[in-house]
């Protein structure tokens, strides 16, 4: 329609400001889109801090407690499992594989964890990516240590270093198994979860250890040397958790019962994804803030046109009494600020979104590096797409006040002006 | 008659004392008018009443034989885009538009002005060309220069091939030759009554100026024909 050529060139001629206005829309939408993006990915990439393990095996607790210290590292286990019925279940028929952890020591503030070679292999985080070793290998050895990026990192170690492990969570010198020394043989690529501030050694490893400990101290006038303890039974007697994928999904539930009602001692099973989600909604409040702001710097970007429109209208009362002169109505001069609001935020929601994909674009990589949060850069999701719409809602909504303001003017004026 | 006006009354507001009284005011077919009053005589609030921004209160505004006040608000926006053409005192040009563009302006409201535009020849812009040539604008750049760059005097003859623009029957002008000087204001003028007369245009041409009066057909003084002249100040 004509008026909207008009609003065009009109727009034209006021450029500069017509721009500002656009790039205040944009970033603040691409802030608002971009928000809500990590805020996805981020609860994705936390419910996929583990993912590939189908239950997660321990004592009998709660479900976040579990989680917290089989996965996160956080916290004590109440009670270990017996050596035996961990058999027990990695013997079950539907049990594909099980990888045990031991933990309890500590390396200068970083858990230690026991395990077996089946961790690197199953172990799987962030959509079922395996962890990945960037430096050395795998242990193999009694005394080999492999350490998750972070520790490597804050403790500057490189291959070949020797570790002391301390025992318990606290570094204090009386409590250490010094006697035993470990020496890094590979370093852990980055992957955003705690496996990035674990050390991780063999099962046997700890138990070698332990050997001349008991209840938490050595056993006075009793020393088995490194070498010594190598030639002992190192068959560990509990384990603190295990991880359980099943051959197929479908038997989670019958498997979660098998555990929960295992006779011989108290055990749970719980299933990560849910214990990680039930984790997230008890973390996750900072998220909605974060939308919450976002939210309101896009209504800042809005109130920003508003304002430049209300500014230009007292300049444009002649423009629209010429307009009404050869014939525009009320409603067409309604239609061209309308259409001008309309147009600034359709052009910064455009915008922003081509500077938030090219954001996306050159983030990605570094994003992925330094937080472990991996951005899957795909289309726009039924959510985001709602929040668009309400962005364009809202200019037109905003628009509509000067709009109605020039409507009135024109009415009042008619044809004369006043200069 | 191109305009009847009968037993006309005008107030703002229903309590405001009445601005406007004229018992009869009429305009033949390609007359060329001038309505003359100090300020204060109800000019521009004619000019609103003839050109249908404002209707009559009391009484019955005709133009081209249609009465105003029975017209909608939209249909009078129509009615004025399609039979009117109107010339301001002065900033009558869309500073964003090109003179062609601006001449343009009226067949973007009203087919019927497009319609009679493309009639006479050659497509719209060739029909600004034309218009623009016969009121002394014959630049070949001019047509694509921006508005902000010409003088006043050009300003006023570019809105004048506007008013123009697609054959209205009736051109209202309000004061359109206060901000020329005075040589200007006669040559304005006379171009502005030879295109009237080739198209059969009425010409209602409003100024205070009385210096002009004798080059026109006839001389409306507000002064006396308007009743309630006295009485107001105008706004």
């Amino acid at each position: 329609m004509a008026i909207f050529s008009l609003a065009w060139k009109s727009l034209i001629n006021r450029r500069f400001t017509a721009l500002l206005t656009v790039v205040s829309i944009a970033l603040s939408v691409a802030l608002l889109v971009g928000v809500e993006r990590l805020r996805t990915e981020a609860r994705a990439s936390f419910a996929n801090t583990l993912s590939g393990t189908d239950l997660i095996l321990g004592a009998r607790s709660g479900p976040v407690q579990l989680l917290l210290y089989a996965v996160f590292r956080i916290g004590d286990a109440t009670n270990n499992i017996s050596w035996k019925s961990y058999q027990d279940i990695a013997a079950y028929p539907k049990v594909a594989w099980t990888v045990p952890i031991s933990l309890g020591d500590s390396h200068r503030g970083f858990r230690v964890l026991g395990t077996t070679p089946a961790y690197f292999e199953h172990y799987r985080y962030a959509r079922g990516r395996p962890l990945a070793i960037a430096e050395g290998r795998q242990f193999t050895d009694l005394y080999d240590a492999v350490l998750g990026a972070e520790v490597a990192e804050k403790l500057d170690y490189s291959i070949g270093d020797p570790i002391i492990v301390a025992h318990g969570a606290s570094d204090v010198s009386f409590a250490r198994h010094d006697d035993k020394p470990f020496r890094v043989v590979g370093i852990l690529a980055r992957t955003g979860t705690p496996v990035d501030r674990t050390v991780h050694v063999s099962l046997e490893a700890i138990e070698a250890i332990h050997i001349d400990w008991q209840s938490g101290a050595p056993i006075p006038g009793v020393s088995i040397s490194a070498e010594q303890a190598r030639g002992m039974d190192l068959t560990p007697k509990v384990i603190t958790a295990a991880l359980v994928g099943l051959k197929s999904k479908v038997a989670t539930f019958r498997v979660q019962r098998f555990i929960n009602d295992y006779p011989e001692e108290p055990l749970s099973a719980i299933l990560p994804g849910v214990a990680l989600s039930q984790l997230w909604d008890l973390i996750g409040v900072a998220e909605n803030a974060l939308l919450i702001v976002s939210v309101f710097v896009v209504v800042v970007g809005l109130f920003g046109m508003l304002t430049a429109l209300l500014t230009s209208l007292n300049e444009r009362r002649r423009e629209m009494a010429i307009l009404r002169s050869v014939g525009a109505r009320p409603g067409h001069v309604f239609a061209l600020i309308m259409g001008e609001a309309g147009f600034l935020t359709l052009l910064g929601v455009l915008f922003g979104l081509a500077f938030l994909y090219l954001l996306l674009l050159a983030g990605q990589p570094i994003v992925e590096s330094r937080f472990g949060i991996f951005i899957e850069i795909g289309g726009l999701s039924p959510y985001e797409w709602i929040l668009l719409g309400a962005v364009v809602a809202a200019g037109f909504l905003v628009g509509s006040i000067p709009s109605y303001r020039a409507y009135q003017l024109s009415l009042a004026d008619g044809l004369s002006v006043r200069v | 008659m191109v305009i009847d006006v009968r037993e006309l009354e005008f107030r703002w507001q229903p309590q405001a004392p009445t601005v406007l009284s004229i018992d009869a005011l009429q305009v033949a077919p390609g007359e060329c008018v001038f309505i003359k009053g100090p300020s204060g005589s109800g000019k521009s609030t004619l000019l609103s009443l003839l050109s249908g921004v404002t209707t009559a209160v009391a009484g019955t505004v005709r133009v081209m034989d249609q009465a105003l006040e029975r017209l909608a608000g939209v249909q009078r926006d129509h009615f004025r885009a399609n039979h009117i053409g109107y010339i301001f005192q002065m900033f009558n040009l869309i500073p964003y538009l090109s003179v062609a563009d601006n001449v343009m302006l009226p067949c973007r409201f009203s087919a019927r002005r497009r319609a009679r535009a493309l009639a006479r020849g050659n497509g719209l812009e060739a029909e600004a060309r034309r218009l623009l040539r016969h009121l002394d604008m014959d630049h070949p750049d001019l047509h694509q220069r921006a508005v902000t760059t010409l003088s006043v005097g050009q300003q006023q003859r570019v809105a004048a091939a506007r008013a123009l623009m697609g054959s209205p029957e009736l051109l209202i002008a309000d004061e359109p030759t206060s901000s020329l000087d005075a040589d200007r204001r006669e040559s304005f003028i006379r171009l502005l009554f030879n295109e009237c007369r080739e198209v059969g245009a009425t010409l209602i041409f409003v100024s205070h100026d009385a210096s002009l009066e004798r080059l026109f057909d006839r001389t409306v003084d507000l002064a006396t024909t308007n009743r309630s002249a006295h009485a107001v100040t105008e706004a």
